[in-house]
This record gives structure tokens, sequence and C-alpha cells, in this order.
């Protein structure tokens, strides 16, 4: 047994014990603890001391390495921004009766046990060679995640947690049909059913079957990274989801999908037929994604569906990138690590603005620079970060994208992927200076603030915020800000070898 | 394994015909029972793998899962019919249209074999039957009994390409997609309790065209000036 098994088991283990814990201080300590640990066996992954004994089901390459790490990470800020985003129980909600399965009744316990095995599913997908285990992790974050969508216990969350499992899980069987297709795609038994173990048969691969599974792998798993017009899942359920949910499903989960598309992609690129037709698709994908967020961001009117249908448009970007390939597969890998810092800041600064304020719509929220000085500061940061304005990671990832669309002469796809991040741009932009700017808030005529159940306004009229509702999204941002400026050598070194894994060039 | 297999497409056209919940749920929990059964006859031998995978299997999908979905049915006040959009008889047409839609792909598919597998159409049958059914079906319920059938579909469809994998994976599919209908048939019940019905056509709070009336969530959203009160009381 590897020892790889224990950062997969441990989640599972915590989350276990959170679901039949009472005292709500105790499960978040567990919640605390269990990710710290997983940052701990994460930088062991990462510097190389832990590595699977066998090729048959794990592999820790530079790719793995990325999006755990990503994971991991996501997962920290997450948990923390948790612990003042969940209230404590309420009366009658305590966990003392087991037989009638009572304990699944507290919200609390159930998000909290859901978040960890969410973790655990996620690092199995991140970690797993082997297609079949693959498979299962990725299933496995849909069931567990679909708890977290549906912890408001509420008609809209209830309908957006159904429409994500039966989209999803549709969504993941085809992949199934796929992952079964691939196996036919090699005329021998293989040793290992990985990517490594099928690249080393590349000359017998059957071009056919390859390519049929392929494409039912890419709509399946697609379906799970949000690409256009699968989508329809992603802005119901990142915008019902409470905010440590939606960071982490925007930031973490979309890349578990897309790295499952990526693993596929490794064998097709030994393959050049399969190769040129998974390069269309990317980019037909990209594009598609691109311009339907573009077009439902204008005038978008709940800044929570927003901020979801911007997921799909990076997911769009990154996709098209790859299906660009050479040294913008290596920008957008850069991409999905900004894209996932940045993201999950937006989800919990609306979050901060969503128990303000009690409402999901922008034309309700103006003045936010008045009532709350920093989430308003970090929301506009967030605004320049995710739209891709210079001094930002994602400037200089969206910019070598651009860059290689002109090189390569594909003049008609660059000046798409521009025309759609200019969509996105303004129309962002009319959301985000409505909610920040304009006067401090909706008063009704009794001088009170509408919106606030209980109005906790100092007497300079700005909103107590909690430190640990900010101190993720500034630490983020800080980072996609440091990352556009400067990459360290070893995150440089560890993208452009996952580059050169999926056949492209360096940064 | 032939005879298997048309059972199998039998039984599919059946449900797409039959207006009764209960049948169809019956029909279901029967594919799952063959379907259970198919890793028995399709020449690997009884080792003690095969038979445990086609137990759990049977155990699954042909008892449990059915029983909760009749329960979930008898909880429900409301109609017990399938309330289709697409009439039974067009169903059935698209049914047998979708049948020769599966036999053309398979024979495409292996042409270079010149073998075509009968269980393979009955693979992509299921799975097409599965899908329609999702989409033309009001009913939450109907919709779960959908996804398994898709399921089996894709099942049956790996079982007849040979692409066996380990034991240990074969396992973890099947504990997947249990546990993945389970949450669909707890759902069924929080849905019938929130909406007085299970149907998915009245699932219109959600969209882009008309914003969610969010007053409604108050109670629901946290109230995190509480929280902090009780933090600072606690210091």
């Amino acid at each position: 047994m590897s020892t790889l098994w224990l950062i997969i088991l441990f989640p599972i283990l915590t989350g276990i014990v959170t679901l039949f814990t009472d005292s709500h201080k105790i499960r978040k300590i567990l919640l605390i603890v269990c990710s710290v640990l997983h940052m701990v066996f994460t930088a062991f992954i990462c510097l190389g001391s832990i590595t699977p004994s066998t090729e048959s089901w794990f592999c820790t390459d530079a790719l793995s390495k990325i999006f755990l790490s990503l994971t991991s990470l996501l997962y920290f800020g997450a948990s923390l921004y948790a612990l003042t985003y969940l209230k404590p129980d309420e009366e009658g909600e305590h966990v003392s009766d087991f037989h009638d399965l009572s304990f699944l009744r507290n919200k609390n316990a159930v998000f909290m046990g859901c978040m960890q095995f969410f973790l655990s599913a996620m690092t199995l997908s991140v970690l797993s060679a082997h297609f079949g285990l693959q498979w299962i992790g990725v299933e496995a974050t849909t069931l567990a995640s679909t708890p977290l969508i549906y912890h408001h216990r509420n008609k809209k969350s209830l309908e957006a947690a159904w429409k994500y499992l039966i989209i999803c899980s549709v969504g993941i069987a085809l992949a199934l049909m796929g992952v079964f297709f691939l196996a036919m795609a090699v005329p021998t038994q293989v040793e290992f059913f990985t990517p490594r173990g099928l690249s080393k048969f590349a000359g017998y691969l059957r071009t056919d079957w390859l390519q049929v599974a392929f494409i039912f792998i890419l709509v399946g798993y697609g379906t799970k990274a949000g690409f256009a017009p699968m989508h329809t899942w992603l802005p119901d359920a990142h915008s019902e989801a409470p905010s440590p949910a939606s960071a982490l499903l925007s930031g973490a989960l979309l890349n578990c999908a897309l790295l499952a598309i990526l693993r596929v992609y490794q064998v097709c690129a030994e393959v050049p037929a399969v190769q040129a037709l998974a390069l269309q698709l990317f980019i037909l994908f990209g594009l598609v994604s691109m311009a339907i967020s573009g077009i439902f961001i204008m005038h978008q009117a709940d800044y929570k569906r927003m901020l979801a249908y911007s997921s799909v448009e990076h997911m769009g970007i990154m996709i098209f990138a790859f299906g660009l390939g050479k040294a913008a597969t290596a920008a957008a890998l850069f991409h999905a690590i900004c894209h996932s810092l940045v993201k999950s800041s937006l989800f919990m600064l609306a979050g901060n603005i969503l128990s303000a304020y009690q409402t999901k719509k922008v034309e309700k929220i103006h003045g936010l620079l008045r009532t709350m000085p920093f989430t308003s500061v970090l929301w506009l940061a967030g605004f320049l970060a995710i739209t891709g304005t210079p001094p930002f990671g994602t400037f200089m990832s969206e910019f070598s994208i651009l860059k290689v669309a002109v090189e390569s002469r594909n003049y008609l796809f660059g000046a798409l992927y521009l025309l759609f991040l200019v969509l996105v741009f303004v129309g962002m932009l009319t959301i985000f200076s409505t909610m920040a700017l304009g006067k401090k808030m909706p008063m009704n005529s009794e001088g009170q603030p509408i919106g606030y159940k209980d109005p906790e306004l100092r007497k300079d009229g700005t909103v107590y915020e909690h430190p640990l509702q900010y101190i993720t999204p500034i630490v983020f941002l800080a980072a996609a800000l440091f990352l556009g400026c400067y990459i360290p050598e070893p995150v440089l070194q560890i993208i452009n070898e996952a580059s050169a894994i999926l056949g492209g060039k360096a940064l | 394994m032939n005879s298997i297999a048309t059972l199998l497409a039998l039984t599919s056209l059946f449900l797409l015909g039959s207006s009764r919940l209960s049948l169809a749920i019956n029909m279901v929990a029967f594919q799952g029972f063959l379907i259970g059964i198919l890793p028995l006859v399709s020449g690997h031998g009884f080792t003690l793998e095969v038979l445990i995978l086609a137990a759990t299997g049977i155990i699954m999908k042909s008892i449990a899962l059915p029983h909760m979905l009749r329960k979930a049915l008898e909880k429900s006040g409301t109609k017990r019919e399938v309330e289709p959009y697409i009439s039974f008889g067009a169903s059935i047409l698209s049914g047998i249209l979708l049948l020769f839609v599966s036999g053309w792909i398979v024979s495409r598919l292996t042409q270079d074999e010149g073998i075509v597998s009968s269980s393979l159409i009955a693979g992509f049958f299921l799975l097409f039957t599965g899908l329609f059914t999702i989409i033309t079906r009001k009913k939450a319920l109907t919709q779960a009994l959908g996804f398994l059938v898709l399921e089996n579909g894709v099942y049956t469809a790996g079982l007849s390409l040979g692409s066996e994998f380990s034991f240990m994976v074969e396992l973890g599919i099947l504990l997947d997609v249990f546990v993945g209908i389970f949450l669909m048939g707890i759902m069924l019940f929080h849905i019938d309790n929130e909406f007085d019905h299970i149907d998915t056509d009245r699932f219109d709070a959600l969209s882009d065209l008309e914003l969610p009336d969010l007053e409604l969530l108050n109670g629901n959203v946290l109230n995190l000036d509480q929280e902090l009160d009780e933090e600072e009381g606690a210091e």
C-alpha cells in the first residue's frame, strides 16, 4: 500500500468524525487540522519525498503537483473563511440520535464533513494516473459536493443541487464510456492503464477508437469543467452554494476536471491524427465558452452568477490556449494558477457582501467603498485581476496566449479571443463599478439601511468586517499580483516541466 | 449473452412505453438483475472476484435502489404516472429508431473486427434510452430512473468490450454509481417536501432571464453579526 493512499484516506476519517461531532468548536478545529495536514502532505509530495511505489495507480509528475498544490492551498483558504461564514448550530440541531440518521439534519456537520470528503475526492482525481481510478475520483467530487450546494436547504439550493447532480453525473457517465473506448484503442493488454503506460504503445494505438474515446471524454469531463454549451449547471450551483463552497467549486474543482481531460490528451498527443482533432475541438470549445459567458455577463443582475459565468470564460481561455499549443500550453497552466487564486478570493468577497446586504442583486448594492472598506478595495482589485489588467498574473498569461495566436498566424482566433475578453471586461466593469461606487446604502424612510437584518453599523457608517473574512483574499490577490511581476524560479520550472509533458514549449 | 442483451433492449423499450411509475421502477430493477448476471455469463469464469461483483451489482441495482425509489414514490402524494413531454407511442417509436442508430454505430465501430456484438448494441441502446428518458420525462424520479438505465448501458458496453479493469476499480465504479443514485433518492424526498411535487419542469427559480426572489432566502442566509457578537462575548 502506497503512502499516497494516506493523503486520500485521512480527510475521509476526519470528515466522518466531523459528521458525528456535536460541538461546533471541535468541528472547526477538525476542519483546520485536516487542511493543515493536507498541506504538509502536499509539501512532501511537491518536494519529491513521497512518490508512488508502482506506476499502476498514482503519479506525482509536474502536472499533478501544480493542481494538487492549488487544491490544497485553496482548501486551506476556504476552510479559514468557513470558520466565520458558518453560524453556530441552531436550536434542536444537535447530534445525538444515531439510529434514525438525525446527524444528517445538522447543516453545519454535513457541510464541514462533506468539505473534507470533497477534499479527499479532489486529491484522488488529481493524483490518480489510472484512468479508471481517476474516473472514480471525478465522480466522487460530484457526490461529495452536492450536499455543499444544498446547504441552505431551500427551494433554490435544492433545484441547483439536483441540476448539478443529474447533469454532471450524466456527463461523467459518458466519460466512463470514453474510458472503456480508450481501453479498446490499445491492441494488447497494457501493463499500466495510465497516460505513460499507453504512450509506450503510441505506434500501435488504434486511431478510430482513440478518437471516439477522446470525444466522449472531452464532452463528459467537459461538462464538469464547465465548457459551454454543457455549462448549464454551473451558474446555478456556484451562485446557490455557500461562498466557501463556491470558492472551492470554482477554483479547485473545475481544475480537477480539466486535468482529467489533459491526461487523455497526453495519450492523444502521441498520435498526430488524433492530436489534430483534439486541438481543433479545444479551440472550438474555448471560443464558444468565452462567447457565451461574455454574452451572459453583460447586464447580469446577480453578482454571484456573474462570477460563475466568469469561471466559464476562464476555463474557455485555458482550453483555447491548450488548443493553440506551443508556449500557450505553459501560459494556460500559469493562467489556471492565477485564475484559481483570484476567483476564489472574489467568491469569498461576494460572500462578505451577501452577508451584509442579504441580496445577490447588483442593482440593490451601491456605495460599497463607504460601507465595507476592506471588502470593497479587495473587490475592485479582484476585478482588475480577473479581467487581466496589467500588473496581475492573469495579464501575463492572457497576453502570452495572444502572442502565440498571432505568432502561429491564427489571426481570426486571436481576434475573436481579444473581442470576447473586451466584452467580458465591459460587462464586468459596469457591475463592479455600480456596486463599489455611489451613495452609501439604500435607506428606508426611518433612515435605517435596507437589507440589514440586524444593522451592525459603526458610528462612521461602516460594517464590521472580521479579519478572517478578508485575510485569505488579501493573501491570494497579493500572490496573483506578485506572480504578474515576477515568477519565482521553482514555479516557472514546474510549469515548463508540465508544459513539456503536454507537448508544449516553455513559457 | 445474446439473450440477455435482447432482454435488456426489451426492458428499455418497455420502460419507454410504460405509463405507471411503479411498473417503470420494477422494470429497472429487473434490468439491474440482468446486468448483475451479465459478468457471470460473459465467459470470465466463476472466480471469487466476478461473483462478488455480480452479487454487489444485483444487491445495489435490483434491490436497494429500486426499493428506495419505491419508498420515494409512496411518500409523494403526487400522481403516479410518468408524465412525459412526448407521448408513449412516439417514445416507443423513437426507441426503435435509437435501437437502429445503436446498431449502426456499433457496426461502424467494429468494422475492422468484423463481428457485431449484440451486447455492445444493447449497451449503446440503454445509454440512449437513459438520455432520452432524462430529457423527455417531467418527474425528478423518472430522471433518476433514466440515469440508472444510462449507467447500466455504460456498464454493459464496458463489459462487452472486454475492457475490464482490476477488481478494485470495478467495485469503486459500482460504489460511485450507487452513492450517486442514493443521493438522488434522498433529494427526491426533499423535493417532495419543498415543492409538493417532483416535477422538474416547474424548476424555474434559477435562470438568467428572471432573477430569483431573494427575500425568500433571508431566513436561511447566514447572520454573521450574531456569531461575531457571541465570539466577542466569549473573549
